[in-house]
């Protein structure tokens, strides 16, 4: 029998998963957002704006976390540039939030003030439509897919694998950096975009927007958790598996991988670029730093911290390594780095799996 | 376009290639996914040269395969028996020589899985199966479907797929262990697993690489009861060192040396022939 393909999709994600993502659900739908905006500033319960932002951003980093997983841990194809796919998304969704400055800029012109600076007169051919929500958001996706596709296409059909397909990921987030450094690209040089006032009108500082942001970051986690979890159960994602453990077999069986990888890494770079999307307009600020190569390298740990291969792995990876960076930049600021290369150390001598396989041994090991 | 369509399309612009038959017209109309097979052959290759930084390891080789055959090839190591396997699939491209599936499918300007869909199945030397995949998995992946990203989506087994990759597990005795992952079966046991992949995958030509290498004299004898049961409906491609087991398969025996063919014919001809004696038998 034929099942529907809801139904396959709702049996793709185990009951308790589903139970685990209906109790973060009301978490983060109705819990925090109230106690953030219903208790006063004084209570003990209050949550603060800095929890709030800390958390939606560390949510955004977390659902490119699983989109580095769905290419890493189930296609083995380790990408060391996926930071420029968040960048992108960031910096197609902030024209739109620089275009929604208007007037209220330093220098009061329609033109975002650093086009003022380099003495611009009119917006370049590229910002045409920026000033549409919609254009914005359909941009920050389809923006990092295109180049994802156009590189992954030449890379895959070229059978580029390994760590010299990881070299090259890493040298086109550096170019793009570079690209993006330039004043003449127009997108702000090395400032980036800065100083948002609005969304739709809306005030982006407003503890209203702060939490519709965190909403809609946790929306989306939730949401790439599910559709990654079928794709990953689905016979696509079996191949991918079979792909990734013995390429040669599954060309001779009549796959070809070539559409197979550049599915899903397609796929992986969108989810990127909308995660990105959401990120900027909580953390106010997005400049070519993100596309740094050190950036994509902490995408590949969090994935590897947490564990490759489970999808979940990657969100508890993210949160670790960032919440770790928020202390740690805060209170030992000079020791981070250290920290951070210790931690990947560590987890690739001890826990090759991840936290993820921290949990499976422990489950392993209450039932024998 | 769809696979037939664009299959189609292939086999039509080989279609002007066929010069090589001695411009003599084959009188058919090849039908899409259809592999043509009037003329009794259904794999042929003519002077098929292939050489890695200088070295010949196919040195004008010419072979034809009857349809329905089972062949085996023997040859010392070097011989060039697997470079002939990667040439027919695809892996290599042949300097030189014509390499033809049927009468219409020229295999030279295809690709891995465009050859795999037209009816070529491969058993490499070593097992190759996917290990982190549970063995019905596997049987799964190599069922003969459209293999295209897009399907495998949305992709679900139908009741006759799954009762054929029963029957599979059957065969190669593999039903009990249906669930565990591939990679925790035993040498023979992976061995088998290949072999049924390339069942359900239900190619018109199989070509195996030391299929029985590593199995017990009992495995042995049974997978060579299942090659000969397969010969007629399928055509069979051997290489071997095992002479008992050629003995058991019976099939015409093929003799590579160097790159090329040194002696054709049954087992006890080749057996007897001075030159195998001097190159490969006589040690």
């Amino acid at each position: 029998m034929r099942t529907p393909l809801t139904i396959r999709f709702l049996q793709a994600t185990p009951k308790s998963g589903w139970v685990t993502l209906a109790a973060f659900a009301v978490l983060t739908f109705i819990i925090l957002p109230l106690l953030h905006l219903a208790v006063p500033s004084e209570s003990p319960f209050h949550v603060s704006t800095y929890v709030i932002t800390l958390a939606g951003k560390i949510m955004c980093y977390a659902i490119v976390a699983v989109a580095m997983d769905l290419i890493w841990g189930y296609a083995g194809i380790l990408s060391l540039g996926h930071g420029l796919f968040f960048a992108l998304g960031g910096y197609a969704f902030g024209m739109y939030l620089m275009r929604q400055i208007g007037r209220d800029g330093s220098y009061q012109s329609d033109l975002p003030d650093f086009m003022v600076f380099l003495d611009w007169k009119e917006l370049p051919w590229y910002w045409a439509g920026s000033d549409s929500f919609l254009w914005a958001l359909l941009l920050a996706i389809a923006l990092p897919g295109l180049v994802a596709f156009v590189f992954g296409f030449f890379a895959f059909r070229s059978r580029i694998k390994g760590v010299y397909f990881s070299i090259i990921t890493q040298a086109l987030t550096f170019a793009a950096m570079l690209l993006f450094f330039r004043n003449e690209t127009g997108f702000g040089g090395n400032n980036g975009f800065t100083d948002f006032k609005r969304i739709l009108g809306y005030s982006i500082t407003s503890p209203e927007m702060r939490v519709i942001l965190f909403a809609l970051s946790a929306a989306l986690l939730m949401a790439t958790l599910l559709l990654g979890r079928y794709l990953v159960v689905s016979k696509f994602g079996r191949v991918l598996a079979a792909i990734r453990d013995a390429e040669s077999r599954t060309m001779f069986l009549g796959y070809n991988p070539l559409w197979y990888k550049l599915g899903i890494w397609t796929f992986s770079a969108m989810l990127c670029g909308l995660a990105g999307a959401l990120y900027v307009p909580q953390v106010g600020i997005i400049n070519p730093g993100e596309m740094s190569p050190a950036n994509s390298i902490e995408i590949a740990i969090w994935a590897a911290v947490g564990g490759r291969g489970t999808l979940i792995g990657p969100v508890i990876g993210a949160a670790i390594v960032n919440l770790s960076k928020s202390f740690f930049t805060q209170t030992f600021p000079d020791y981070w780095l250290f920290f951070l290369g210790a931690l990947f150390v560590a987890v690739t001598l001890w826990l090759p799996e991840g936290v993820a396989g921290l949990w499976k041994r422990w489950q392993a090991r209450r039932a024998a | 376009m769809n696979a037939a369509t664009s299959f189609a399309t292939a086999v039509a612009e080989n279609r002007h290639d066929q010069e090589w038959l001695g411009g003599i017209s084959t009188g058919h109309l090849a039908k899409p996914g259809e592999v043509d097979i009037s003329h009794k052959v259904i794999l042929y290759l003519e002077g098929i040269s292939v050489s890695f930084d200088g070295f010949k390891a196919l040195n004008n080789l010419n072979l034809a395969i009857d349809a329905g055959e089972l062949r085996c090839i023997i040859g010392p190591n070097g011989a060039g028996k697997t470079t002939m396997m990667d040439v027919i699939t695809g892996k290599t491209r042949p300097d030189e020589g014509r390499c033809f599936f049927g009468q219409t499918i020229d295999l030279t300007q295809l690709r891995e899985a465009e050859i795999a869909h037209a009816g070529i199945g491969r058993k490499f030397q070593k097992p190759t199966i996917f290990e982190n995949l549970s063995v019905f998995e596997n049987l799964e992946l190599a069922l003969k479907t459209d293999k295209r990203a897009r399907f495998s989506l949305f992709a679900w087994l139908s009741d006759d797929q799954r009762d054929k990759i029963v029957d599979t597990l059957k065969l190669i005795r593999l039903d009990h262990e249906a669930d565990r992952p591939a990679g925790l079966l035993s040498h023979g046991q992976k061995q088998w697993l290949e072999i049924g992949m390339l069942l359900v995958q239900d190619p018109k030509l199989l070509l195996l690489d030391e299929p029985v290498a590593g199995m017990t004299d009992d495995e042995t004898a049974r997978t060579g009861e299942l090659f000969k049961s397969l010969t007629g409906k399928h055509s069979l491609v051997v290489v071997e060192h095992d002479m008992a087991f050629i003995e058991q398969l019976g099939g015409k025996v093929t003799v590579l040396h160097e790159g090329s063919v040194l002696a054709e014919g049954d087992l006890a001809t080749v057996q007897a022939d001075e030159r195998v004696i001097e190159v490969y038998l006589g040690r």
